[in-house]
């Protein structure tokens, strides 16, 4: 195994293209470093991306932030102006691991680790998140949501790795939240989960809304069927039951050691439904 | 496989090894810099035996390169005592038996004193959150967290 740190993004483009055996990017490690020891994979090039510039950091952009490639979970919850703005993306990432993976870990390296359980994706793709990515053809953006595309495997080709990912601009009332199922409060990987992001109007009614479910499928799922049922509504209890049951019907769970496809598929709306109680509470709607 | 020459420091003090890339740093602290306080409890960074700081952030030894040490630096157990006067965590933990076979013991010092550092008051709960991710076999938790306890209200009255 070769070990490069390269300090451009063109470098680092240049190395994972040109690898012809397996090529990771390192940022983090708190993935690629534990599949190594498991054996799952045996790299012949490490590429550190920590050099590069701007990788480490938050950076306000057009009324939203850009949240570097390397920025871990102890960066991110330390800054209030990300914490203010997205706090159900922040909360998601924070529930990954120990203290000790949140002072590596990081958002870009969750997504591309492509677990359907990554606590952060669907809170990124709720936030309506896009990837900045660096390849052999230069820059390009990508939604979140179109990253991952089966578990394991994300849309990235030979050579492209995220450089960073933008958290937009969002009007003075709209909040998101996340929630997830597990058996213990700490440790453990999400049963079922959901992510919710609202925009509202002056009187609390719900303009915009953006509903993404994690681990009840092959990859995250952005659920339009749902929003359509609280767009319009002041999240009284009939349109969240719709928007619960719309929820359940987009799941296409398995069934493991951690949860069934019933638990799963019931779950999942009932936390839909709280994490929406909860980013419309946060927008200032009253609920 | 191509060793590494890499710089770094260590509890303070400027530190130089060779290693290969694929060598993780706490391996390169117990084989190589004689440094045998973090310990190998998993390999995978679900037991927090290794914890150690790496630019002042608490993380897991064996899920870090040591190539990544390049001008860091380093936090381990050895660096807790004065000479031979013990940390407070240290003397607390002894103080009050909070350890047993001591395996997962370093980390936990090393991880509270972390804690301590960001949160010089906090509550049980912020306690056995923190330390979610360092498992104790023996002992159990309650002891310590009540040397925890015990020690920040004495670096609180120091």
């Amino acid at each position: 195994m070769r070990y490069e740190k390269p300090s451009t993004a063109q470098e680092a483009t240049n190395l994972l293209a040109t690898e012809p055996g397996i090529a990771r990017v390192l940022s983090g490690g708190t993935d690629v470093l534990v599949q190594i020891k498991a054996g799952m994979i045996e790299p012949d090039l490490i590429v550190d991306i920590k050099n590069l510039d701007r990788i480490r950091d938050i950076t306000p952009e057009q009324g939203g932030f850009r949240i570097g490639a390397a920025v871990s979970g102890a960066t991110l919850g330390e800054h209030a102006g990300v914490t203010a703005l997205w706090p159900g993306v922040v909360e998601a990432f924070e529930l990954i691991g120990s203290t000790q993976v949140q002072g590596r870990a990081t958002m870009a390296g969750n997504l591309c680790n492509g677990s359907p359980a990554a606590d952060s994706v669907p809170a990124m793709v709720a936030a309506n998140a896009i990837a900045r990515i660096a390849g052999p053809d230069g820059a390009r953006n990508c939604p979140v949501q179109d990253i991952p595309v089966s578990p394991g495997r994300t849309a990235l080709a030979k050579g492209e790795f995220i450089t960073s990912i933008f958290l937009p601009a969002r009007p003075e009332r709209a909040a998101d939240a996340y929630l997830r199922f597990t058996p213990r409060t700490e440790m453990d990987i999400a049963v079922a989960s959901a992510a919710v992001s609202l925009e509202l109007d002056a009187d609390g009614t719900c303009t915009s809304a953006r509903i993404a479910l994690g681990a009840i499928a092959p990859t995250v799922v952005l659920v339009d069927a749902a929003s359509i049922c609280i767009i319009g509504t002041k999240l009284d209890a009939t349109s969240l039951e719709a928007m619960s049951e719309a929820c359940s019907a987009a799941c296409n769970p398995i069934d493991d050691k951690r949860g069934t496809v019933e638990f799963r598929t019931r779950i999942v709306g009932v936390l839909a439904k709280r994490a929406a109680l909860i980013a419309y509470k946060r927008a200032g709607g009253r609920a | 496989m191509k060793n590494l020459h890499i710089s770094t420091t260590v509890n303070g003090d400027q530190t130089e090894f060779v290693c290969a890339p694929d060598e993780t740093l706490l391996d390169v602290l117990r084989n190589r810099l004689g440094l045998t306080g973090a310990k190998e409890g998993c390999g995978t960074g679900d037991c927090g035996a290794c914890s150690v700081t790496l630019n002042g952030r608490l993380v897991c030894a064996c899920l870090v390169l040591g190539a990544e040490a390049d001008g860091a630096e380093i936090g381990t157990v050895e660096g807790l005592a004065t000479g031979d006067h013990l940390h407070p965590l240290q003397s607390n933990f002894i103080e009050h038996a909070a350890l047993q076979c001591g395996v997962c013991t370093p980390g936990i010092l090393v991880a509270a004193k972390a804690l301590l550092e960001k949160n010089p008051n906090p509550t049980d709960t912020e306690i056995r959150y923190w330390l979610a991710g360092n498992l104790c076999r023996c002992t159990g938790y309650d002891k310590i967290i009540k040397a925890v306890q015990i020690a920040a209200a004495e670096m609180r009255n120091a």
